[in-house]
This record gives C-alpha cells, sequence and structure tokens, in this order.
C-alpha cells in the first residue's frame, strides 16, 4: 500500500503572528517556519503504518516555494521514504493545491492519502474534501483513529458533540485531528540518512493546473482589540458587577 | 439570486447555528432557501420553515441521509446547484466535511468560516487562528461559504415559508459507511450555542475536583461546561468540551475562565465572547488581559463562593 501524506510549511505555532502595517498581509520574513503541525500528525500516522508492515512506501509531498524543501527534508527525516516538492509561488489556494495533489495522486497510483485537517496559516479546512471531491474517492475527516483492513479502512472521526465511526473503500482520502498520535521528533542519525533520500523537484507550471487565486486578497488587519478590563477584589463585586454593570446574571 | 442553506441539525431537531447562516445569506441580498437532508427529518423541515427570511425549505428524506456523509450529501446538492448563486453551510463540523467537497466539483474557491459580509462578493474571514482578519473578494460566479455562525446573530422565526419534497433516488453509495456514533449525552446547552459558558483548566489537578467544583456552579447559571486544552490533555474533562483554536470557536454573552491561564490557542477560540470573567490565582496569567473583570485567587475556594452568591 503507498501512503501519500501532504507537508506544508507555515509560520511556526509558536510564533507570534503581526500583520504588516500597510495591510497587505502577515509578516513572513525572517519568522520561524515550520511543517505544518497537522500535517506532522498526517505524517506520523503513516510512518507508523509503514512500519507496522500495512504500507510499503510512504510519499511526502509539499507545494510551495523552494523553501518547502527544508519541510520536505524534516518529513524524510522523520520516516518518509521519499518526497516531491512542486514548486509555485506566491498565494495558494486549497483548490490549487487539491488540483496538484490530484495529478500525483494519479501519477502515483496511491492507495490512501493522509492530510492535515486544516493548515494553522489560512485556516480553511478543505484540501482534503476538495481532493476528495475532484478523485471521486471516499472522505473521512477529523480522524483520531484510523484503522486498515484489508480493501477498506475504518474511521473515528471528532464531531461536534462526539465521535462517529465510519468505513471507507480504499483508495480514500483521511484528514486527521489532533488527537491522533504524537508525531515524533527526528533523530539526528535519521536526519543525516535524510539528506540522501531522493527529492523530486517539480514545477506546478508544467503540471497543467490553473493556479490562479480566485479570491482576492483586499486587506489583512489585526482583530479588534477588546476595551481594558478592571479587576474586582471579592467575589460580591465580581457578580454585583455582573447583575449591574454588564447585565449579563 | 438564490442561495442554499445546508440546515445542521440531527433529524430530530434544528441547530441554531442553522438561523445565524441564513443572517449571513440573507446580507448577501438573496432568496433564501433552506435544504434539509437527513432520515424521518420532517419535524426539523417545520422548524426551518419557520425562519424570518426563508422563502422555501426543501426536504430530502431518506435513510441515505440519516448520517449526513458527504459523499451522498455532496451528490443531492450538487443535482440541484445549478439553482443557486450561493450555497452556504454552517462552519460546524458538518458543514466543515461537505461543503468543500462540492466547492471543488463546481471548481469553485470556497470562502471558509465567514465573520462578516461585506458585499455580496466580498468578506471578512479570520486566519492564523483570529490573530489576523482577512477581506477577500471572491471572482467565482457561484459562491461557497461556510459561516461562523457565533459571529451573525440567529434570525428570528414567524411567517412560514413552504416545504417542498424532493424524491430521492436512493443513493446508496459503497464508498463510506456508517459504524457508529458516540455521542456525549448531557441536560446542558451545548457548548457551540451556549449563552453562558464556565470553563476551567490544568489549575484543577483531577477530573473529581473539575467536576465537583463546576457542575454546581454551572447548574446554577443553566451554563454550558467547557475545558481547555491542557484540562483535556490531563483529562479532567472529554475533547468535545474543548474551547480554543483546534476545538469549539465559542462567543457566549458570559464566559467565566477558572483556573486558565490563557494560552494563544485557547483564547482564540473565546475572545468574541461578550463578557469575559477570569478567575486565576497568578495575577500574571494572560487570561486577565483580555478578561473584562478579573479575580486573583484560589479557585477552590472562590469557586464554591460564587456558586452560593448566586
Amino acid at each position: 500500500m503507498k501512503i501519500i501524506v501532504g507537508v506544508k510549511r507555515v509560520v511556526d505555532f509558536n510564533v507570534r503572528v503581526r500583520v504588516k502595517a500597510d495591510g497587505s498581509g502577515v509578516e513572513t520574513s525572517n519568522v520561524k517556519m515550520s511543517m505544518n503541525p497537522f500535517d506532522e500528525i498526517a505524517l506520523e500516522e503513516a510512518i507508523r503504518l509503514k512500519e507496522a508492515g500495512t504500507a510499503s512506501e510512504v510519499i511526502a509531498v509539499s507545494i510551495g516555494p523552494e523553501k518547502a524543501s527544508e519541510t520536505l527534508r524534516t518529513a524524510l527525516a522523520m520516516g518518509a521514504d521519499r518526497g516531491v516538492l512542486i514548486k509555485a509561488e506566491g498565494s495558494l489556494e486549497p483548490l490549487a493545491v487539491a488540483k496538484l495533489l490530484a495529478k500525483i495522486a494519479n501519477d502515483e497510483n496511491a492507495d490512501l492519502i493522509i492530510l492535515g485537517k486544516q493548515a494553522i496559516d489560512d485556516d480553511s479546512n478543505q484540501t482534503g474534501q476538495m481532493l476528495a471531491g475532484l478523485l471521486d474517492w471516499p472522505q473521512a475527516t477529523f480522524a483520531s483513529k484510523i484503522t486498515i483492513g484489508d480493501k477498506s479502512a475504518q474511521i473515528v472521526r471528532e464531531i461536534d458533540g462526539g465521535l462517529q465511526t465510519i468505513e471507507t473503500s480504499l483508495p480514500a482520502i483521511i484528514t486527521v485531528d489532533l488527537r491522533l498520535n504524537q508525531p515524533r521528533y527526528a533523530s539526528l542519525p535519521n536526519i543525516m540518512k535524510a539528506k540522501k533520500k531522493p527529492m523530486d523537484v517539480k514545477d506546478a507550471a508544467d503540471l497543467g493546473v490553473d493556479i490562479t487565486p480566485r479570491l482576492k486578497v483586499l486587506n489583512t488587519e489585526p482583530p479588534a482589540t477588546r476595551k481594558p478590563g478592571q479587576m474586582v477584589g471579592s467575589v460580591e463585586e465580581l457578580v454585583a458587577k455582573l447583575k449591574t454593570e454588564a447585565g449579563v446574571l | 439570486m438564490t442561495s442554499l442553506i445546508l440546515a445542521e441539525h440531527n433529524n430530530l431537531q434544528l441547530a441554531e447555528q442553522t438561523a445565524s447562516t441564513v443572517s449571513a445569506a440573507l446580507a448577501l441580498d438573496t432568496d433564501v432557501h433552506i435544504l434539509v437532508a437527513g432520515a424521518d427529518c420532517l419535524a426539523v423541515a417545520e422548524t426551518a420553515s419557520k425562519l424570518d427570511g426563508v422563502s422555501k425549505v426543501i426536504v430530502a428524506d431518506d435513510p441515505s441521509f440519516a448520517h449526513q456523509l458527504a459523499e451522498p450529501m455532496a451528490k443531492l446538492v450538487l443535482s440541484m446547484a445549478d439553482q443557486y448563486d450561493a450555497i452556504l453551510a454552517p462552519a460546524t463540523a458538518s458543514g466543515k466535511n461537505i461543503l468543500p467537497r462540492i466547492a471543488a466539483i463546481l471548481d469553485v474557491m470556497q470562502i471558509s468560516d465567514i465573520v462578516e459580509v461585506i458585499a455580496p462578493d466580498t468578506f471578512k474571514r479570520a486566519i492564523y487562528a483570529g490573530n489576523a482578519i482577512q477581506t477577500v473578494q471572491s471572482s467565482d460566479a457561484k459562491k461557497l461559504i461556510t459561516v461562523r455562525a457565533s459571529a451573525f446573530p440567529a434570525i428570528g422565526s414567524g411567517e412560514v415559508a413552504d416545504i417542498e419534497t424532493l424524491t430521492v433516488t436512493a443513493n446508496n453509495s459503497s464508498q463510506t459507511k456508517f459504524v457508529a456514533e458516540n455521542l456525549t449525552s448531557s441536560a446542558r446547552p451545548e457548548l457551540a450555542t451556549a449563552k453562558c459558558i464556565i470553563s476551567g483548566g490544568r489549575a484543577f489537578g483531577s477530573k473529581e475536583q473539575f467536576d465537583t467544583l463546576l457542575i454546581p456552579l454551572a447548574d446554577k447559571l443553566a451554563a454550558a461546561i467547557g475545558a481547555s486544552r491542557a484540562a483535556v490533555d490531563a483529562g479532567y474533562a472529554s475533547n468535545d468540551l474543548q474551547v480554543g483554536q483546534t476545538g469549539q470557536m465559542v462567543a457566549p454573552d458570559l464566559y467565566i475562565a477558572c483556573g486558565i491561564s490563557g494560552a494563544i490557542q485557547h483564547v482564540a477560540g473565546m475572545k468574541q465572547s461578550k463578557t469575559i470573567v477570569a478567575i486565576n490565582s497568578d495575577p500574571e496569567a494572560p487570561i486577565f488581559q483580555i478578561a473584562d473583570y478579573g479575580l486573583v485567587g484560589d479557585i477552590f475556594t472562590l469557586l464554591p463562593e460564587l456558586t452560593n452568591a448566586l
């Protein structure tokens, strides 16, 4: 079984993002970049499936600038067998990413594609579902447990108010939620070994996919700030203020 | 211009997020239709037909829609998509699951989780977990939109719209099968739509103390109980109670954060609340920076005191 995992290079989740003063976007130069945390979980799951003998090969795919090759090297150091970099500059929307991934899925004859449920930069939560639609494959989003059977997969999904278990035929698209697993750190020897693993580099323009953005970003602004609050000295004071000032009790 | 809303429901009740999505659809200056797809869901359709501003409710009642799996739902919506200029769903687990699949097949770039309608083709949405707000203009002929329900008022009800029943051919896709559902049953209000939420953090120290201190207080206020990710990871509360970027986004009238330090990802999920109260023993805790009312002290003495004072 061949598994493709998508890995996106994003601003590290520990960085407090700053909106540029001219409203043109979020500051990304001289900011620490990392693999999207949900993609790390997707990759960890794929590597575990390989270690368990279920998967034969794990291919990490990243779409973005040349620098996304660093994210792919991290994926290779964690345990992916090979990497595919699809070079594309500028803003890439989920629809374009899904179209490019669909090409790779067909070229590679993948049996399973595992993606993070969303990227922590644009928070769209679309790529996996779009890819499933384009390929006409079944989808299982927000996975917190994955069991691969003979010709099917059973997935426990995190839904509003609890958990749902579904079974899909294969090939399928699975997007993963936070609690599926705890991703490993790449060890130093594995980081060294990763340098020798194969990485295919393609150009998005050569894949015959129109990646022109459909959404025009008119402005990016910081969120509205709340008005300053006040400290209260006791429970009585708090209850009184909630009743009279805030009017919420 | 006509828009179609995918109703959020459990075959028995219409979720309030649908009424908020109607507000967003009306801001697009469109006629609003609601699609209720489910099994034995006529009661839901009747509730939906009473929402103000809705001109038609379409019911697709078939066992294949019982769990609203993405594959049959997408097929159904695609079969009627031609008639609509916009297709909307609340940004719930279900809406987020279904709508992008439809968008891709229609070759439309979806606009996710909008918080404001500026014009029928221009919207505001939060990126970077709410740390930046983007204004985007769509060039697609058809708009596919998920709506952050907490950012729009729930529309009222009054006039009754027509209900049209759709004849659906059974669509038992072999791609996906429902196996089981394990929902937390509770008499409490739903976290996503509660008017008041009491949330607990790591400071509680155990599940027993989390329950002992928070349940009586929540009962007094008819509030939903929430938790920080730290409390969930420590096993004090179940996953579905988590408020934050990676959990539920909430915006109640009153949010009381108890023993929660105020990590960025938690704050992203609750800072739209109207009034925020923070109770924490650490006066330097970042949660106080966004609180309207802060009280420094020990939750183990202050919470019972608060429960008694109400």
